[in-house]
């Protein structure tokens, strides 16, 4: 802190972002090989921001989510290396004790398959009453009240007569509104998504997006949406994270990404989606596959598909360089990728 | 060849697939002893399509609307409830076996899980010249070898695929071997079946691009079954929207996409996110409520009329046609089909019906 700064006296500084990544490295130790899942991933959020995470499988973007989590299994999955910190207290060392105090309370996730995350044998009222007995001890039939409260918030319709229905009784779409009551019940700051509406139906969809939305906006949490489609990003998201073997190839916010993408990857992503003005041309993907994670080309591990390689990209590996405010491509040729335009 | 099965003959002008009035119920029952049906899960009913010579017919809806069964049954790999398929003037429901067979040289499926559709156990040269046993006459037992090379060549394998398995490919490599295995028997027709839903969108603009090249090459018609709406439009010459087991808007693509006229169909297209931030704010997006109905116990009347913003009493008493209300060529099953997202005028809120 810097003599300017009188109000930052406390050691947690009101500078503080409610979460930040630093450095964050992930490994899956398997007896044949080791697996680099997320290899120096960094990023913050802030209160009332939607910061997206785009990747496709084998990013590391749901890795990386379940790490802040603290939901990865080990062994195989080992942290390595890196820093969680929310609202400065760095969770990656903090014993599983208080960790319990912040998963689900602070910091709480809504899965893809809302089918598997639930349990089949107990009713749906009692598994959202379960936050409320185990986190705050409260008694059972208030616990149960509580439930129907949650129900009514995510627009279940009919949620008293629901309450004790089994997770199989409800659509697809009624049953992310449950995983999503889950994750409110105890009012956190956060909320991880881990593609929260892949499983379900466009109309269906657009639902549960803006219910996130307005959620959202009532309770000023910051959301992470993990995520591989890059329609959902444009809908909903404040800025962007795009992940490529682990790593963040490129942030920034949103529109100005959309508008010109500072990396060969993000761009290749863009020209792969079917536009209507390109109607009736083939469409420009992006050639190869994504890398085998326990053997990432050397380098820019995008190089083997890249069309801007150089010698250097397949010995030099690029650092996030900064293109503006909020703004950094991990290209050594960021500038070419830009000048090119979408 | 279909047509001198039946001694029908060839009408000219005739598309090259014309599916009639097709209904596919799956019968509930209940009992362990003495089942008995005590209702019907009405998957498809009552669908028309057409197919024309070397063009795309899109199929979309959302899970549960009967797509991917209209397009199995095609192949009778469903037996129809009721309803006519005819290929080149022959029936295909009402084929017998040695017809059937012959039939299905023409008609291929390309199918959506490229991991669950390709037999492990068999290496990738199996599966391709596989087809070539069974309709032995197609290529000679001692060029197989090579004709089996050319084709993963030219769906862009190595030509060393012949000897390795399945599970030594990525998902989008596999699609390219469930193509090849497609192409085999040089057919007029492949349904694709959600073909790139399970694939990346890197690996899925290569797959698409890839099944437009062989369509111009082998002169293919594709009946494309998907749910992606940008995909679809991209692909698709005619596009057909489906809703519970009806089709409710059927026109070209530009129809379709453009000039909307069923009010599911432009709340599909409203909620579709599209992949640009610009101007989100602004648009006009109808947000649906509610769920699919359960095809089990469908609506009355209209089948989309649950969730419709212009429902009217006559929706529930009078099941509307698929009709060409505007004759643009370009029918819709509502009956207050309109380009404009406004309820109808004359619109009492009908709170009865809900």
């Amino acid at each position: 802190m810097t003599a300017t700064a009188p109000l930052a006296s406390s050691p947690s500084a009101p500078t503080a972002h409610l979460l930040e990544v630093e450095d964050l490295h992930v490994e899956f130790r398997t007896r044949r090989s080791t697996v680099n899942a997320v290899n120096g991933v960094s990023y913050t959020l802030d209160e009332r921001e939607t910061l997206a995470i785009l990747g496709e499988s084998g990013s590391g973007k749901s890795v990386s989510a379940q790490a802040i989590m603290g939901i990865i299994d080990s062994p195989p999955g080992f942290i390595t290396k890196g820093s969680i910190r929310y609202r400065g207290t760095e969770l990656l060392t903090l014993p599983e004790k208080d960790r319990e105090r912040v998963r689900g309370a602070k910091i709480a996730m809504i899965f893809q398959d809302a089918l598997s995350a639930l349990n089949p044998v107990f009713r749906v009222g009692w598994q959202l009453a379960e936050m409320y007995r185990v986190h705050t001890g409260t008694s059972k039939s208030e616990a149960r009240e509580k439930a129907i409260e949650l129900m009514e918030r995510v627009r279940i319709p009919s949620a008293r007569e629901r309450v004790d229905s089994y997770p199989h009784e409800f659509s697809g779409g009624m049953r992310q509104r449950v995983m999503i009551a889950m994750a409110l019940a105890l009012d956190p700051d956060i909320i991880i998504a881990d593609e929260p509406t892949t499983a379900l139906d466009v109309t269906v969809q657009a639902q549960i997006m803006q219910l996130l939305k307005d959620l959202q906006d009532e309770s000023g949490m910051g959301l992470i949406l993990i995520t591989h489609d890059l329609g959902v990003v444009a809908d909903v998201a404040d800025r962007l994270a795009v992940m490529y073997a682990g790593k963040i190839v490129e942030t920034a916010e949103v529109h100005e990404l959309y508008r010109r993408p500072a990396h060969p990857y993000t761009k290749g992503l863009m020209a792969s989606i079917p536009r209507t003005d390109q109607k009736g041309t083939r469409l420009s993907p992006i050639k190869g596959s994504p890398p085998n994670l326990s053997a990432i080309p050397s380098g820019c591990s995008f190089h083997p598909r890249c069309s801007y390689r150089r010698d250097n990209c397949s010995t030099d590996v690029p650092p996030l360089y900064p293109v503006s405010a909020g703004r950094a491509s991990a290209c050594h040729y960021w500038e070419e990728v830009m000048a090119d335009g979408r | 060849m279909g047509a001198d099965l039946h001694g029908a003959t060839r009408v000219a002008g005739e598309p090259l697939l014309r599916v009639e009035r097709l209904v596919k119920h799956f019968p509930l029952t209940q009992g362990i002893l003495f089942r008995r049906q005590i209702g019907a899960v009405q998957a498809v009913d009552g669908v028309d399509l057409t197919l024309n010579r070397g063009e795309t017919l899109g199929l979309v809806g959302e899970s549960g609307c009967g797509k991917s069964t209209v397009a199995k049954t095609l192949l009778r790999l469903e037996e129809p409830t009721s309803g006519h398929a005819f290929y080149k003037g022959a029936d295909i429901f009402t084929l017998g076996r040695t017809e059937l067979r012959a039939m299905r040289r023409q008609i291929q499926i390309i199918f959506q899980d490229p991991y669950a559709s390709l037999n492990p156990r068999m290496t990738v040269g199996d599966i391709i010249t596989e087809a070539w046993e069974i309709h032995s006459g197609v290529v000679p037992k001692a060029e197989r070898r090579d004709r089996a090379q050319e084709l993963l060549q030219r769906v862009g394998l190595p030509s060393d695929a012949v000897n390795r398995y399945p599970h030594q490919f990525s998902g989008g490599q596999r699609q390219r071997v469930g193509i090849a295995r497609a192409l085999t028997l040089n057919p007029d027709i492949i349904i694709c079946d959600e073909p790139v839903s399970a694939l990346d969108v890197s690996v899925q603009a290569q797959v698409i691009n890839l099944l437009e090249e062989i369509q111009d090459e082998f002169g293919l018609a594709y009946i494309f079954v998907a749910h992606d709406l940008s995909v679809v439009r991209h692909i698709s010459d005619r596009v057909a929207v489906m809703y519970l087991g009806r089709i409710v808007e059927t026109g070209d693509e530009s129809d379709i996409y453009e000039r909307a006229t069923h009010p599911y169909t432009q709340a599909l297209l409203s909620a579709a996110p599209l992949p640009d931030p610009e101007g989100r704010e602004h648009r006009t997006r109808v947000v649906l409520e509610g769920d699919v109905p359960s095809p089990a116990n469908p609506p009355s009347g209209c089948r989309f009329r649950t969730r419709c913003w212009k429902v009217q009493e006559v929706c529930a008493e009078q099941d509307p046609q698929l009709l060409d209300r505007f004759g643009h060529g370009h029918p819709s099953a509502c009956h207050f089909a309109d380009t404009s997202l406004e309820p109808p005028r004359s619109a009492v809120p009908p709170a009865a019906l809900a």
